[in-house]
Parts: C-alpha cells; structure tokens; sequence
C-alpha cells in the first residue's frame, strides 16, 4: 500500500514552470531517492510533500489523506510522523547543538528534563555528536551539522523522513558515515524515507527504489539497476555526467 | 510609450502597495487568530521584554535626559522675552508628556530593538530556521512573533515613562541649576499644568507606537527574501524597510492620535 502518493502535481512561480505533472508513490517502508540535476524542482516537490508548499494543481496523499486540504487536529497529527532534514540544516544558530536537538523535545512533550537529556544524548551518541554538546552549529563542520540535522529531525521519532541532499559538498568518509547513518536507521526503525539527492552511484547504495525529474516530471522509477541500466536518453546523461 | 511610462509607474506602486498592505493585514490577523490559542509562551514574551525594553534602557535615559535639556534650554530663551519663564515646567513637561516622549522612544526602540528584530527574523526566514519550526509542527507566529509584538507593546509605554521622568530632570538642570530659575516655580507648573489626560494620551500613544513597532518589524523580517533579494542582500533591505517605513508610519500616527486627542 502507498504511504505517500504524489498525483499530477503542478507548480509555477510566475512565468518559471517548476512542477509540470508530477506522479509518484513510496510505499510503507520503502526508501526512496528523488535524483535530478541541481535546480530542477526537486527540493520544491519536498516542500509540497510536507506541506511547506501548496500545488497549484494536483493532490498529495499521506496515509490516504490529502495534504493540502487536510486541516487542524488532523494536520496536526499528520505533520507529527513527517521529520525533515534539511538541505542546509535549518539548525537555531542561536542555540548549542544540544539545545538544538532538546528544542523539539522541550517544546513538544512534557517529558522531565532529566529525560530530555537521556534522549537527546541517545540521539546524538547515534550520529557521533555526544562530545559535541556545547558547540554551536557555528563551530562545526558542514558534516556535523547534516549529522546535528538529522539527530533534532530523529529526536521526535517520526515514520516518515525526509533528506533534502543529505550528503551534498561534504567529503566521500562523511558522505559515506550519513549513507551508513541512514542504512541503520532503516535497519533499526523501519522508517519510509524519501531521499532528494544528485549524489550517484552513492545514494544507490540506501534506497529501494529511484525516480528521476527531469523537466518538471517523474521520467523514469525503478530499483537503483533498473535505474542505472535505463536506457532513456536523460537518466543516462545524468547518470554519466554527459552534456545534451 | 514615453508618456505612458509615469503612469505604468504609478499602476505598479499602487498595485505593489495595495498587496503589501493586504499580506500585512493578512500577517497581523493570523497573530491575532493564534494569540488565542496555546500554546501560551510567556517565557518568550519575558525574554524579549528583556531584550526590546530593558536592554534599551541606558539608550533611552541619555537620549531623554538630552532631549529634557535642549528643550527646556531653547524654550528659555524664547520664554525669557515674554517674561514668562515660570511657564517653563510646564512647556517641558507637556512637551515631553504629549510628544517628545512617545515618540522618540519609538524612533529609539526601532533603531535598537526594531532593526535587530528584523534582521533576526530576516536571517531565521533565510536559512530556513522558520521552515524547520513549521516542519516540527511549531506555530513560527507562536514563538516569533506574537511574543516580540506583545514585548514591544509592554516595553514601549515603560521606556516611554523613563523618557519623561529624565527628559523632566534634565530640563530640571537646564532650567533651575544653570539657568537660575526656583526650582519650587519649576516643579510647580509642572503639577499646575500636567492633567490625566495628557498622561493617558502618552500611555495610548506608546502602545499604539509598541504594536506598530513590532507588527512592521516582525512582518517585514519573516517575509525578507520575498520581493527584496535573497541572502545578506534581502535581510539588509527588510531591515532597511522596517526602520524606514516604522518611523514614517509611527509619526504619521502620532498627528492622528493627537488631532483625535484634541478634536475628536
């Protein structure tokens, strides 16, 4: 059964057609990659999903319910298994990283303090940032912080996460200790993942399926190899790195 | 088409204007809409009553303290020429009580207070900090805004009163400790002359000054990127905007609450 099902999804800041008919399902459990050149609507197709953005056309199901007509209670509910790491982090510069993975938390349940910290140390033992506590997102490196991202977005322990780019410009050992950050997750907490990235063949390696946008569509889905032996024009460009 | 170009102008930014006004009212019913319901972050308010008005306190006591003598000062040379120099409490205090005070702490808080507020917002809108609240199923008007507008209007009539009270003492130094005057003739026009209502004008004034404050600075900071450039550039142009169009706005009021004071 489709968890998440995208259907003819349009979308246009001014005369800039983004979004020209998009389809797509993830199933429960299901890890996908959204690949696409850089620029394309990717990151745009996320914030519809998670409702940070409404289609000018077109429905998104979460659970059989539509996204942009879903209101109060059970909005509320909805949001609440969705977890979204974003492309930059969107950590509170303001606060330490172990504030900013307590903030959720503080904010959101009423746990004891004492058991805030017990949860939010897990989390961030989980991404190798328990000697970390103290810094700011200033402080740490363009890797750390994608780590720091996804340990705020893990804390409130959703089904459904979301990666905007989770490994772009950081170094093949980190990108590499994200992809095996995420392969755990999948392993451990059997969450449905969507994974918006220009990262290959490495985002290969922790998804199950793959769907590639290319001029405001979905062109082609399938596992990593049916993906990787497509014979359509654009995937191979893009898988090659070769120019039209 | 050259002819025309004026007029195409003249379209634009009326039409521009027309939305700006609708988003900001748009902006400002939403807070109102979720002001009524929890959560209710009192924390928040206190934190940033701490930040617009207490921090603003030292800027606040100089610049009233200057304001108090300069005017008591050039109201003393004029005074001195009809003989009517006891009236200079009263000048002072009045002047101070029913405009001076309201609105330059207003020009102050927003020259502080107003313009980190929105470069704050501004930069959380930009790096998606905002996003990532909403994205938590966190109202971004629960934790950023309401508390800042609820700060400024709490804020405002307390700095203002702090204006007033120093404004009043350094006319005090001017008028009896330089200039000569009784300080017994000083303080009592001052109490012969200030009525309830001229107190109650201040106070409306600077709540009135307070929520204006807060709703353009905060609408301004959570709506940069959108129309005014992207990054550094956006943020420095929405703290541009809210500076520059509180204070017009502010004083634009301030004629309004006075001509209704006295007419209406």
């Amino acid at each position: 059964m489709s968890l998440i099902k995208i259907i003819n999804v349009h979308k246009s800041f001014g005369a800039q057609k983004v979004l020209t008919g998009v389809n797509l399902e993830i199933k429960h459990g299901q890890t996908l990659a959204l690949i696409g050149a850089s620029g394309k609507g990717k990151s745009v197709l996320l914030k519809h999903i998670i409702g940070l953005m409404a289609p000018d056309e077109g429905t998104i199901m979460i659970n059989g319910m539509d996204i942009s007509h879903v209101r109060g209670k059970k909005r509320l509910e909805l949001k609440d298994r969705m977890g979204i790491v974003f492309q930059f982090g969107a950590l509170f510069d303001s606060l330490s990283v172990y504030e900013n993975v307590a903030f959720p938390l503080k904010e959101k349940t009423k746990l004891p303090s004492s058991k805030i910290r017990e949860r939010v140390i897990a989390e961030l033992a989980m991404v190798g940032l328990e000697n970390d506590l103290e810094k700011f997102p200033a402080q740490i490196s363009g890797g750390m912080r994608k780590r720091l991202a996804l340990a705020r977005c893990l804390v409130l322990e959703p089904q459904i996460i979301f990666f905007d780019e989770p490994t772009t410009g950081l170094d093949p050992v980190i990108a590499a200790s994200i992809y095996r950050i995420i392969r755990n997750l999948q392993n451990e907490r059997k969450l449905t993942a969507l994974i918006v990235s220009h990262e290959i063949p490495g985002i290969f390696k922790v998804v199950d399926r793959v769907a590639m946008l290319h001029d405001g569509k979905i062109i082609q889905s399938g596992t990593p190899e049916e993906i990787q032996n497509s014979q359509h024009k654009a995937v191979q460009q893009f898988l090659t790195g070769e120019l039209e | 088409m050259i002819l025309l170009y004026p007029i195409k102008q003249l379209g634009r930014l009326t039409l521009n204007s027309v939305r700006e006004l609708g988003r900001m009212g748009i902006f400002i019913s939403e807070n109102f809409y979720y002001f009524f319901f929890p959560p209710f972050l009192y924390e928040r308010v206190i934190k940033q009553v701490y930040f617009i008005g207490v921090k603003t306190i030292t800027v606040i006591l100089l610049t009233g303290t200057f304001t108090g003598m300069v005017l008591t000062l050039q109201s003393y040379y004029v005074l001195i020429h009809f003989g009517a120099e006891s009236q200079l409490g009263s000048i002072t205090a009045l002047s101070l009580i029913r405009e001076l005070g309201p609105v330059v702490t207003a020009l102050m808080v927003i020259g502080r207070a107003g313009s980190a507020l929105t470069a704050e917002i501004g930069i959380m809108r930009m790096s998606e900090q905002i996003d990532a609240l909403d994205a938590m199923n966190l109202n971004p008007y629960k934790y950023l805004i309401i508390p800042n507008i609820l700060a400024a209007v709490i804020s405002l009539p307390i700095l203002t009163s702090f204006f007033n009270v120093v404004g009043i003492w350094g006319g005090y130094l001017v008028g009896v400790k330089l200039s000569g005057l009784s300080s017994g003739i000083y303080y009592g026009a001052i109490a012969d002359s200030i009525r309830a209502q001229d107190l109650i004008l201040s106070l409306n004034k600077s709540l009135s000054f307070g929520f204006l404050i807060g709703w353009i600075c905060c609408y301004k900071g959570f709506f940069a990127g959108a129309g005014s450039g992207f990054g550094a550039q956006g943020v420095s142009k929405a703290t541009t905007e809210a500076v520059v169009l509180s204070s017009i706005v502010i004083l634009i009021c301030d004629y309004f609450i006075t001509s209704i004071s006295l007419f209406g």
